[in-house]
C-alpha cells in the first residue's frame, strides 16, 4: 500500500491487516510510555483545506505518537483554496522532504491528484463528499472490537448521505467486511444509483429496528448551497429520522461520526446512552491513524534516502510479539 | 501567417475586407477564409470513397487550380502538378463540423483562429464553424465583421462565424439578428449557455422569420444541472460528485422543439448526449418539426466509466459523458438519422484549467484532430458502423445551416482528406497542432491518420511524414 486514498481501493484483506496493526498499537499505548520511536526522523506535512477539529487533531497526535515531525498547514479561508494552487501548494511542501501528507479537500478527487506531484505517502483526510477512508476504518475497528467480526451484521447508514463521504467509505468498508448495509434517508438525500456501492435504500427507519448498528450521518449543512430545498423542515425531518430513545434498541449499538446536530439526527439523550460508540469512535481515531502511518511508512526508507526502500515491512519496536 | 495574435486581441476595424480566397476557388457566402494557390496535383493510386456520389474505387484524382478537373485510371500529371502517391489510402471528402470553439477574441491562451483552422486541417476538416462564447461574446455586427477580417488573413480552411441570439449571452434581450445575419453569421447560439428562459427562446423563435439563419441550441435545464460536474448515474454516486441528470437535457429540447413546431421556426440541436433526448429529437421529427441535431466522437465513443477516479478533469465536458445505454442510443441515432451529423464541440482550455480537482476544472475537450480516428476506431473497425454512415456524417455538418456537404465529382471544389486507414498512432505522443492539449483521448492508441487535406480548394494541411514526393513533367 503505497497511499491510503480510498477505501475503495483496498481489499478486505489490507483493511483487516491495518485493523490488526491498530490492535497491536493500542496494546502497546496501555504503557506509561505512549510515544514509539518508529518514525522519529520523519516529516508529516498535514494540508487541510477544511474546517476540522477531531479528524486533524487525531492525526496530529497519532504522528507524534510515532515520533514524526508535524506540520499543519491550515489553508482554509486563505488563497490556497483556488484549486489552481494545489500543484503549486504540495511541490513548495515536498521539498521538505515529508513522509506523508495528509490531505483534506473539499473537492473530489484532490488527494489522488496530490500523488503526482510528490513523492511523499498521501492520505486523504477526507474529498469532498467522495471519501473520508480513516474514518471508516475507525469506525470498522470501533465495531470490531464490540462485535467480534462484521460478518452477517446488519447495519443502517441514516440521514443526509447525498453530502457524506463517511458514508461513502463506510458503505465501502462495512460490506467488504461482511455486513450488510441499507443507507437510509429522504430520497432526496440519498443519490441515485447509489445501490452501486452495494448498499440497499430505504425510505422510511422501517425495518431499522431489526439492525445490529444504527450509524447515524451528521446532516451537512454546509455542503449544501443557500435555497436548497432538500428537506422542508428540520422539524419534519426529526420527526421521520431522527434516532431518539423509542427509536433505538436496548441491544442496537449507536455510531455518530461527529459533530452532533442535537436534536436533529439525534435525540439528547440517546447521545450519552450505554447503546452509543460515540466516545470509542473517537478514541480509536488516534490508534487506527497510527496504524495506517505504521502501514504506510514503517517499511518504506527513509525519505531522504529514497532510494533504499526496504521491502519488508519493519519489526514492530520495544520487541512487540505481532 | 500574416499575424500572430498576442494574449490581447488586437483587432483591425479599418480597412475593407480582403477578398476571399484570392487565387484559389471562391467559397460560399458568409465563409472567411485566408485563401492560398489553388493546388494543382495528380492524386495517384487512392481507393476514392465517396458515399454520396458512389465513388468506391481505386481511381486517379487530377486537381487543378483547386477544383477537381479529372478522375479516372491511368492518369497522368499535368506539367507542372504534384503527384501525390496514393497507393493504399483513401481520399475523402473533407470533414465538416459545425460545432468549434475558436475562443477568439478573448481567450487567445487557448486557441485562436490560426491555432484552431490548423487543428482542424490536421484533422481532415474542410470547413468548421466558429461558436460565439468569447470574451466579449459575438453579439453585434461589428465584432463578427472584424473576427470575419481576421479569418481572411490567417484561417487555414474556410470558417463560418456564428452570433449570440441573446446580447451578452445573458439570456434576457435578443441581439440584433437581422443586422448580424447581414454581417455574415452563419448561425444564432449561445452554445456554453442555454436559453433558459422559454418566452425569450419563443421570440428568438419568431424574429428568426426576419432574420434567418438556423438557430442552435445547447440544451440543459440549470435548475436541474444546478452544481452538477458529471453525469448522475453509478459512477457520481460512488465519486460524490454532484450528478447532470438526462434529464436537465431531455426537457429543455422538449420544450424547444414544441416551441419550434408552434413556431414553424429551424432548430439544431447541439451535442445529444442522452438516449431520452434522442428519442425527443426523433418524436419531432416524425411530426415534422424542423430540427436537426449532432453528437460528438467522446459521447459516441466513451461512457461515464471513463471519469474513473475523477481525478482527470480531460473527462469533463458539458454535456457529461453518460451511460452505455445513452451510448447506444446516439450510435442508433445515427444509424436511423435522428441524428444528422457528427460535430466535436472542439472546447480548448489551457493546462491550468484542467489540472486542478474535477470539480473546479472548465467544462470541455479538444476533438478536432481525434475526430474521425476516434469514430473510425471505436465504431467502424469493430463493425459497429459502416464506413460510408461515418463519412456521410462526418461531411454534412454544414448541411443543417445551409452549407452544401464537399463532394468528389468532377468540377466541384477540391475539398479532399487523403487518409491512412491502417496507419496507427497513440494520440498526443507528437503533440497537438491545437494551443491546448485537453484530449480524452490522449494515450488511445487510434487507427487513421490524415496525411493531407484541401480545403477550398488549397492544401491546408500536410503530414510531416507525407511531404512533397515530385512534380509532373
Amino acid at each position: 500500500m503505497r497511499h491510503l486514498l480510498g477505501i475503495g481501493d483496498l481489499s478486505r484483506d489490507q483493511i483487516e491487516r491495518l485493523l490488526d496493526r491498530a490492535d497491536s498499537l493500542a496494546q502497546l499505548l496501555e504503557r506509561e510510555n505512549k510515544k514509539l520511536p518508529t518514525l522519529s526522523g520523519r516529516t508529516i506535512v498535514s494540508l487541510f483545506f477544511e474546517n476540522s477539529t477531531r479528524t486533524s487533531s487525531s492525526f496530529d497526535l497519532a504522528a507524534k505518537r510515532l515520533s514524526a515531525d508535524t506540520v499543519s498547514i491550515r489553508a482554509q479561508g486563505s488563497s490556497v483554496t483556488k484549486g489552481e494552487s494545489l500543484r503549486d501548494t504540495v511541490q513548495t511542501l515536498s521539498a521538505y522532504g515529508p513522509a506523508a501528507i495528509v490531505v483534506r479537500s473539499p473537492f473530489v478527487g484532490a488527494p489522488g491528484m496530490v500523488t503526482r506531484w510528490t513523492d511523499a505517502a498521501v492520505i486523504n483526510a477526507g474529498d469532498g463528499k467522495h471519501e473520508h477512508p480513516t474514518q471508516a476504518l475507525l469506525d470498522a475497528y470501533t465495531l470490531r472490537n464490540r462485535l467480534g467480526s462484521l460478518d452477517g451484521k446488519n447495519v443502517w447508514i441514516i440521514g443526509d448521505v447525498l453530502h457524506s463521504r463517511v458514508a461513502r467509505s463506510n458503505i465501502l468498508a462495512l460490506t467488504k467486511l461482511g455486513a450488510r448495509v441499507t443507507v437510509c434517508g429522504p430520497p432526496t438525500l440519498i443519490p441515485r444509483e447509489i445501490e452501486a456501492l452495494g448498499c440497499s435504500v430505504s425510505y422510511t427507519l422501517e425495518g431499522s429496528n431489526e439492525a445490529d448498528v444504527l450509524y447515524v450521518l451528521r446532516m451537512q449543512n454546509e455542503r449544501m448551497a443557500a435555497g436548497d430545498n432538500f428537506i422542508p423542515s428540520v422539524g419534519e425531518y426529526a420527526k421521520r429520522f431522527q434516532i431518539n430513545g423509542e427509536r433505538l434498541g436496548a441491544r442496537q449499538l449507536l455510531m455518530h461520526p461527529g459533530p452532533v446536530n442535537r436534536g436533529v439526527e439525534l435525540s439528547p439523550d440517546v447521545v450519552d446512552a450505554p447503546q452509543s460508540l460515540i466516545t470509542e469512535q473517537v478514541a480509536a481515531g488516534v490508534v487506527v491513524r497510527m496504524a495506517v502511518f505504521y502501514e504506510l511508512l514503517a517499511g518504506r526508507g527513509e525519505p531522504e534516502g529514497g532510494q533504499k526502500r526496504a521491502t519488508a515491512v519493519a519489526p514492530m519496536p520495544d520487541g512487540a510479539t505481532r | 501567417m500574416s499575424e500572430q495574435t498576442g494574449t490581447k486581441p488586437r483587432l483591425r476595424l479599418a480597412g475593407p475586407a480582403r477578398p476571399l480566397a484570392p487565387t484559389g476557388p471562391k467559397v460560399a457566402d458568409g465563409l472567411s477564409f485566408k485563401g492560398g494557390r489553388g493546388a494543382d496535383m495528380l492524386i495517384r493510386g487512392a481507393h476514392v470513397f465517396d458515399p454520396r456520389e458512389g465513388l468506391d474505387s481505386v481511381l486517379d484524382v487530377i486537381v487543378r487550380g483547386g477544383e477537381i478537373a479529372e478522375l479516372g485510371a491511368g492518369l497522368s500529371a499535368p506539367e507542372g502538378a504534384e503527384v501525390v502517391e496514393a497507393a493504399g489510402k483513401h481520399l475523402l471528402p473533407g470533414f465538416v463540423d459545425p460545432h468549434v470553439h475558436l475562443r477568439t477574441p478573448g481567450f487567445e491562451y487557448k486557441e485562436d483562429i490560426e491555432s484552431g483552422t490548423r487543428s482542424a486541417a490536421a484533422g481532415g476538416f474542410c470547413l468548421i464553424l466558429a461558436m460565439a462564447n468569447t470574451n466579449p461574446p459575438v453579439d453585434n455586427s461589428g465584432l463578427l465583421r472584424s473576427l470575419r477580417m481576421r479569418a481572411a488573413a490567417e484561417a487555414h480552411i474556410p470558417v463560418g462565424f456564428s452570433a449570440t441570439v441573446t446580447k451578452g449571452m445573458k439570456g434576457e434581450e435578443l441581439t440584433e439578428m437581422a443586422d448580424l445575419a447581414d454581417a455574415g453569421a452563419a448561425c444564432f447560439t449561445d452554445d456554453g449557455l442555454p436559453i433558459a428562459d422559454a418566452g425569450l427562446m419563443r421570440l428568438a423563435l419568431q424574429y428568426q422569420r426576419l432574420a434567418g439563419r438556423v438557430i442552435a441550441l445547447h440544451q440543459e435545464d440549470p435548475a436541474l444541472t444546478r452544481d452538477g460536474v458529471m453525469h448522475e448515474g453509478a459512477v457520481s454516486a460512488a465519486l460524490g460528485f454532484a450528478g447532470v441528470p438526462a434529464v436537465s437535457e431531455s426537457t429543455m429540447i422538449a420544450r424547444d422543439t414544441l416551441l419550434a413546431e408552434y413556431e414553424d421556426a429551424r432548430i439544431h440541436v447541439q451535442h445529444l448526449s442522452s438516449a431520452q433526448s434522442v428519442e425527443t429529437v426523433a418524436a419531432a421529427k416524425a411530426r415534422g418539426v424542423k430540427v436537426t441535431a449532432e453528437a460528438t466522437p467522446h459521447h459516441l465513443s466513451l461512457t461515464d466509466e471513463a471519469v474513473g477516479d475523477g481525478t482527470d478533469a480531460n473527462f469533463k465536458m458539458n454535456p457529461p459523458l453518460r451511460d452505455e445505454a445513452d451510448r447506444q442510443a446516439l450510435i442508433d441515432g445515427l444509424r436511423d438519422g435522428t441524428i444528422d451529423c457528427i460535430a466535436t464541440d472542439h472546447a480548448p482550455h489551457a493546462a491550468h484549467e484542467k489540472e486542478v480537482p474535477f470539480e473546479q476544472a472548465s467544462m470541455g475537450v479538444t476533438g478536432l484532430e481525434t475526430s474521425f480516428p476516434v469514430v473510425y476506431s471505436d465504431l467502424v473497425v469493430p463493425g459497429v458502423l459502416p464506413l460510408a454512415l461515418v463519412v456521410e456524417k462526418l461531411t454534412c455538418g454544414g448541411e443543417p445551416f445551409g452549407l452544401p456537404a464537399p463532394r468528389i465529382a468532377g468540377g466541384a471544389v477540391a475539398n479532399l482528406a487523403l487518409i491512412d486507414l491502417d496507419a496507427t498512432w497513440t494520440v498526443g505522443e507528437e503533440g497537438y497542432e491545437s494551443r491546448s492539449s485537453n484530449s480524452c483521448f490522449a494515450g488511445r492508441q487510434v487507427n487513421g491518420r490524415v496525411l493531407m487535406t484541401l480545403a477550398a480548394g488549397v492544401v491546408a494541411f500536410r503530414a510531416r511524414s507525407f511531404a512533397v514526393q515530385e512534380v509532373g513533367a
